[in-house]
């Protein structure tokens, strides 16, 4: 691929879910404008090396509007009268940033599974192809292209020129950029550019929160994995391989969220990731601090995970034995809580009851790499006793 | 989001063996054919629903092999003639939730035997690892 081509290939990613939101916007059944800006996108390919426009989305948006009404004559004359709208004047530059908005609360339409809306996302929004999308999840890519369809199918009932919750469009977000996908395209990569799109479009303190999150997590991604991908706890990750310009972005972005004074959840854990972010070695880790950020996030997510990371940090700033008494009231099944019993025992000198923690934890792990981390803590503290 | 391996398994140690269903091959032709078509049909659903992963049957006989030493050919063991598990096939599943991997296999196990009559056969759930959360304090 030349260097030309390769660029109008980033450009056309760019500007795909543009193009989408515009006839969106304008009121084009969501699989059929999605089908029209592909079909533009080949006309693009086919155009752009020979005859490159001046403005390739005013282009894009007028190559595919007329595939939506070529394909709505073929279809019928139904819908002749909507035709309308896609002959309106093309819109100015303002609207992009409610486009991506539109775009996004309708991929992540709260009547659509988590998977549906990340597979849905990830196409419409983040412009990959389906067979990038099957590859970061594990499936076949005709059962992805299934996935997507019918997803398309479920969001497509009715006309969408609002846009819905910014804070399904998060949680969708928020597992994009955590669910650890694999494969050629870095999909923490893609949720933080998605992200910095939506908070561009957006004024939501806690869309920034998110960012800033996602940021102050990926800039230790250097540090979470040892070179033959086995997982390195935070506590002993070589803090010299964090990306210090990234952690800067992120501490940057979190406090022009938090000056607005509208606190959320993820402005809360972005807190913690950065307080952690901030430590030189984890011996200097601010614990106090990051506990009184827990007892915050406490106040806006019923989330039992948040309750037992929280333990972790009473442990360190009032001692193991406290840490364990703020284990009480968490449920012993969640997944990570014996986990979260063994780091406590065995820093409570509680050698054999940290070693069945790390067992069971390890027993009921869902991750392989997880699974080893744990079972070779639990090997240690046995050859130890 | 999780998949799971369903395992259908051939136990002949269950209250089912009380009432042994024939081999295949001596059902009535119109009882194997309503079999299969319904274990395609299957396949079929989970594809159109977006869930399919894979699908295998196994060849009945299989063999044990072991490791017995530098140099030396490996061991072999069997095939059992009377194995009280037997191992049929699978299929693997991209779904929401367990709930919905236990409908897959519940439903799979209602495949119509001789006279068609369900089966009843015993599917194993078991989820595959994936990868871990990269957000995890």
């Amino acid at each position: 691929m030349t260097d030309a081509l390769a660029s109008s290939g980033d450009l056309l990613q760019d500007l795909t879910p543009q193009v989408l939101a515009v006839l969106v916007r304008r009121g084009a059944d969501f699989a059929a404008a999605e089908d029209a800006v592909q079909e533009a996108l080949l006309e693009a390919v086919r155009h752009w090396p020979d005859a490159m426009p001046d403005d390739p989305k005013a282009w894009l948006i007028r190559v595919a509007g007329r595939k939506l009404i070529d394909a709505h004559r073929a279809e019928s004359t139904r819908r002749l009268r909507e035709m309308r709208v896609y002959q309106e004047p093309e819109s100015g530059p303002t609207e992009h940033a409610d486009d991506t908005l539109l775009l996004l609360s309708r991929c992540c339409h709260p009547s659509l599974s988590p998977a549906s809306a990340i597979a849905l996302t990830l196409r419409a929004v983040g412009g990959l192809t389906t067979a990038q999308i099957a590859q970061a999840f594990l499936v076949p890519e005709s059962t992805m292209a299934q996935r997507i369809s019918r997803a398309k199918r479920t969001v497509s009932g009715e006309r969408f020129d609002r846009p819905g919750d910014v804070r399904a469009v998060l949680g969708v977000l928020y597992l994009i950029f955590n669910e650890g996908f694999t494969g050629d395209v870095d999909l923490a990569e893609e949720a933080i550019r998605l992200t910095r799109q939506l908070a561009a479009a957006t004024d939501d303190p806690e869309v920034d929160g998110l960012l800033a999150m996602m940021l102050l997590h990926h800039a230790r991604r250097r540090a979470r994995r040892t070179s033959d991908g086995q997982i390195v706890s935070l506590a002993d990750q070589d803090r010299s391989l964090w990306d210090s310009a990234m952690i800067a972005n992120g501490v940057e972005i979190l406090q022009g969220a938090l000056a607005r004074e509208s606190m959320g959840q993820y402005q809360a854990q972005a807190a913690i990731a950065a307080l952690h972010d901030d430590a030189a070695t984890a011996e200097e880790t601010d614990w106090p601090q990051i506990l009184s950020w827990y007892d915050e996030l406490t106040r806006f997510t019923e989330n039992p995970v948040v309750v037992l990371n929280r333990a972790v940090a009473v442990g360190a700033v009032d001692g193991p034995l406290a840490g364990l008494a703020a284990l009480t009231s968490v449920d012993a099944g969640l997944p990570r809580y014996d986990a979260v019993a063994a780091y406590l025992h065995e820093r409570a000198g509680n050698v054999e009851a940290a070693a069945r923690h790390y067992a069971r934890a390890a027993d009921l792990s869902s991750s392989s790499l997880e699974r080893d981390h744990l079972t070779k803590q639990a090997a240690r503290l046995n050859a130890r006793g | 989001m999780a998949k799971y391996l369903l395992l259908k398994h051939y136990r002949s140690d269950h209250d089912i063996a009380a009432q042994p269903i024939p081999p295949m091959d001596q059902w009535q032709p119109e009882d194997v054919e309503a079999h299969i078509a319904f274990m395609q049909q299957i396949n079929e659903d989970l594809r159109a629903s977006g869930e399919f992963v894979d699908a295998q049957g196994l060849s009945p006989e299989g063999t044990f092999v072991r490791y017995d030493g530098e140099g030396r050919p490996p061991v072999t063991d069997g095939p059992f003639a009377e194995t009280k598990d037997l191992i049929a096939g699978w299929w693997i599943v991209d779904v929401d939730s367990v709930e919905r991997a236990y409908e897959i296999a519940a439903h799979g196990s209602s495949a119509p035997g001789p006279g068609g009559k369900p089966i009843n056969e015993w599917i194993e759930v078991r989820q595959i690892m994936g990868a871990p959360a990269t957000v995890t304090e």
